[in-house]
């Protein structure tokens, strides 16, 4: 049977096919989907969200000492965060297979950075699979799970956004027979004390050379000789528009098992091509392997290093083709990303933007837009769970200079469970002169929905304990916990200033769902202007609301887009703004 | 340069560009334009953006078909068609366009957050720009959409009218329509992709 699939869908269904029976992630774009469909096959994989990418490997690696065959999936940044599990497991080796998907972003179209974790690969000395469209995402990850039982090896499985989120049609398969293999008690193997680590790294450096000759052998790896004269190597979606831009006209040496790399084939092919390419999105990752090896190749010189390619790039750096387009005489304004009409979050960032020299640590997800303007509400944002522990380092930087101001921490209700819950325990048990605030919303946003340990559902859909963020606050010694709802804009204020003012460890709840959960009750009223009372003065505008604007003159509000939340209607002071459909 | 008897083989593959605001249903009208292509046994593929630019942003989604599709991406100059579901992305997107090719827009604005705080103003004679240089169909979807009884099957009359305008009428777009679409939802959209279609 064939189907349209993305990346993500085939992977979850190659896992599927492969008898994986263990799934672990941490949502993240553009890797999120892999596991919101392998819940399509819960009557044989147990899947969760784990709180954090860290939990998420460490629970498919034990899945995988355990005897089944496991998967980790999480996008390139949380790769960062699951390293230290990864590059020790990687010393062990499995029992079942063992499986960790990265989901890198070149272009950054929903990351904070374009990291390459290729790299992470040779780092860590684990073998690598890269697949280039979603047939392969499938068909390779079966193979995956043969070479890490065959190897003793875990397997980056490392896709990038045009994987994941591209769909061509898929050949449907069998799920293969594969029994939870019997778990044997194995101290040496398992137990990484330095005596076992020092004969582990030894049998990890034999196992890479065993794995270079299965490379070179692997039908991952495969040579298309065509037209002589271009020799191009490429893996993953950067093959898919080599051969668009050169079809026959070139040869190809196309790369699925990318660490160890398959020198020897590299060098057949190099020596029976004219002129050698490599091409590869983001870092020259093939190419410094290939020149180390001191073959003669064209990669980095000519192809960017920067953001995605496409055949128009390629075409253009090899050929000096350019396609042929126009531009309108026409000044196009920027169209950013926006917190949606009636985010809850809108409430609480108006409130922080009023006083505009107050510091705003920030974090990863739809809230970061607070950033954006008009609020502007937003100092810093770098990674899960920064919000509150680099604000923490701010407040100690004010505090040696003498600046009394209190650093406002802010972290959504999963990024509290990802990594938010450590930094609220750094304030309080090193006296920080900061306010931690948990925009909870009942959900994880951004990457559309998924639950989380505080929305009281796992991922297979089970009602299950609902931890409760006031509690752990409290429990890790918070003297008041304020709940809040953001939307509320004096009881945000008055929040906000009691926090300012508080000499014990003080936190912020602000606790509004998310308008687009599905299921909530349709809102009540809408906003509307009063065109009469309209002063033109604008104040309904700083709340950067997208279904409030201008129009004619005097404010107006999108009746298709406004949901009632009343944020606008409670900035207005001359009462022109009103509820409609009461 | 020794590389200059290239042929180029994408002329073979037809290259649909949609482009408009987070929200305003580009990836349904992909999921409905994919699927009918590959009832007729094209090839397909298609590209679109998730998470952060979704949220009121610039979105683009792009659908390839042909006998034999690589790329699920296109670049600068490469697209058949392009289909912009709000005036000024259409403006944004422009150069993604074929010289020759066509242009269906739907003449409906969105400002912007610059524009709606007054930091900047929407852009004027976008339609006319547009008719000059190229092939353009201006449809009215929110109206149409409006008549039918719901503004958001917007994004269903512009599938009406990209296939009309694109002449992809070998599919049996009704049947592909009750393959996609949620029971409830099907008669509107129905509605709203035969009225595109008129337009």
């Amino acid at each position: 049977m064939k189907r349209l699939m993305s990346g993500n869908e085939a992977i979850a269904r190659g896992a599927y096919e492969a008898g994986v029976t263990v799934a672990a992630a941490y949502p993240g774009t553009p890797s999120t989907e892999i596991l919101e469909n392998i819940i399509e096959y819960k009557d044989c994989i147990y899947s969760e969200w784990a709180p954090n990418e860290k939990v998420a490997a460490e629970v498919a690696i034990g899945a995988s000492i355990g005897g089944a065959r496991s998967l980790a999936a999480m996008k390139h940044v949380g790769v960062n965060v699951a390293a230290d599990p990864i590059f020790t497991y990687a010393y062990l080796g499995v029992n079942g297979g063992f499986v960790l998907v990265s989901a890198d972003d070149p272009s950054m179209h929903s990351s904070q950075n374009e990291q390459d974790n290729r790299y992470y690969a040779k780092f860590a000395k684990m073998a690598m699979v890269e697949p280039s469209d979603s047939q392969e995402c499938k068909d390779f990850l079966k193979e995956a799970y043969r070479v890490s039982e065959k190897y003793d090896t875990p397997i980056l499985f490392r896709v990038t956004t045009r994987i994941c989120h591209s769909k061509s049609i898929v050949e449907l398969g069998e799920r293969e027979d594969v029994e939870v293999k019997p778990y044997v008690k194995n101290i040496p193997k398992y137990v990484a004390a330095p005596a076992n680590a020092k004969l582990a790294h030894a049998r990890v450096e034999k196992r890479l050379l065993e794995l270079e000759e299965y490379s070179n052998q692997s039908p991952l790896n495969r040579i298309e000789y065509n037209n002589k004269k271009i020799g191009i190597i490429s893996s993953g979606i950067a093959y898919q528009y080599a051969k668009e831009v050169f079809g026959e006209d070139a040869s190809y040496l196309k790369l699925g098992f990318t660490y160890p790399l398959p020198m020897k084939l590299i060098k057949e092919f190099s020596e029976n091509v004219e002129e050698l390419y490599v091409i590869e999105e983001l870092e020259p990752y093939i190419e410094e392997q290939i020149k180390a090896a001191g073959i003669k190749c064209i990669g980095k010189e000519v192809i960017p290093k920067l953001y995605e390619l496409n055949p128009e790039i390629i075409a253009k750096a090899i050929l000096g083709k350019t396609y042929e387009s126009k531009t309108l005489d026409v000044e196009v304004v920027p169209r950013p990303p926006v917190l949606c009409p009636g985010c809850p979050h809108r409430g609480f960032f108006y409130t922080m933007s009023k006083k505009k020299n107050r510091v705003i640590t920030g974090d990863i997800g739809c809230y970061t837009l607070g950033a954006n303007q008009p609020l502007e509400a937003m100092d810093t944002c770098i990674c899960m769970g920064a919000g509150f522990s680099a604000g923490m380092g701010i407040s100690k930087a004010f505090e040696v200079s003498g600046k009394k101001d209190k650093v406002f921490g802010v972290v959504g209700d999963s990024t509290f469970f990802h990594s938010g819950i450590t930094g609220a325990i750094d304030i309080v048990y090193n006296k920080g002169n900061m306010v931690p605030v948990v925009l909870d919303n009942r959900i994880t946003g951004m990457t559309g929905h998924q639950e989380n340990p505080g929305t009281g559902r796992t991922l297979m859909g089970e009602p299950t304990t609902e931890i409760d963020v006031v509690e752990v606050l409290k429990a890790i010694g918070y003297k008041t916990v304020k709940v809040v709802d953001p939307c509320d804009l004096k009881a945000m204020e008055n929040t906000v200033k009691e926090a300012e003012e508080a000499t014990e460890p003080y936190a912020i709840v602000t606790k509004r769902p998310c308008v687009l959960i599905k299921g909530l009750p349709a809102p009540k009223n809408k906003c509307i202007v009063d065109r009469d009372k309209c002063k033109k003065c604008r104040m309904c505008l700083k709340v950067g609301c997208p279904a409030v604007f201008f129009k004619d003159g005097k404010s107006y509000i999108e009746q298709s887009m406004c949901v009632g939340c009343e944020v606008c209607m409670q900035v207005c002071k001359f009462d022109a703004i009103g509820r409609v459909g009461e | 340069m020794p590389l200059e008897g290239l042929v180029n083989k994408m002329n073979s593959v037809k290259n649909i560009l949609l482009v408009g605001v987070g929200g305003q249903g580009t990836i349904l009208v992909s999921k409905v334009l994919t699927a009918g292509l590959m009832k007729a046994g094209y090839d397909v593929k298609m590209s679109e953006v998730h998470g952060m630019a979704q949220r009121g942003g610039s979105v683009t989604t792009q659908v390839r078909y042909g006998e034999k599709v690589y790329s699920p991406l296109i670049g600068k100059g490469m697209a058949d068609i392009l289909v912009a579901f709000e005036k000024m992305e259409a403006v944004r997107w422009i150069d993604y366009l074929k010289p020759d090719g066509i242009v269906v827009v739907n003449n409906y604005e969105i400002p912007s957050m610059p524009i709606a705080t007054g930091k900047a103003e929407y852009p004027h004679g976008i339609l006319e720009s547009l008719k000059d240089n190229f092939k353009t169909i201006v449809i009215d979807a929110a109206q149409a959409a409006t008549e039918i009884g719901n503004i958001k099957t917007q994004n269903i009359v512009l599938l009406g009218a990209l296939v009309k305008a694109f002449n992809l009428t070998e599919v049996d777009w009704i049947e592909v329509l009750r393959e996609t679409i949620t029971e409830k939802m099907l008669d509107i959209n129905i509605k709203a992709f035969n009225r595109g279609m008129e337009l």
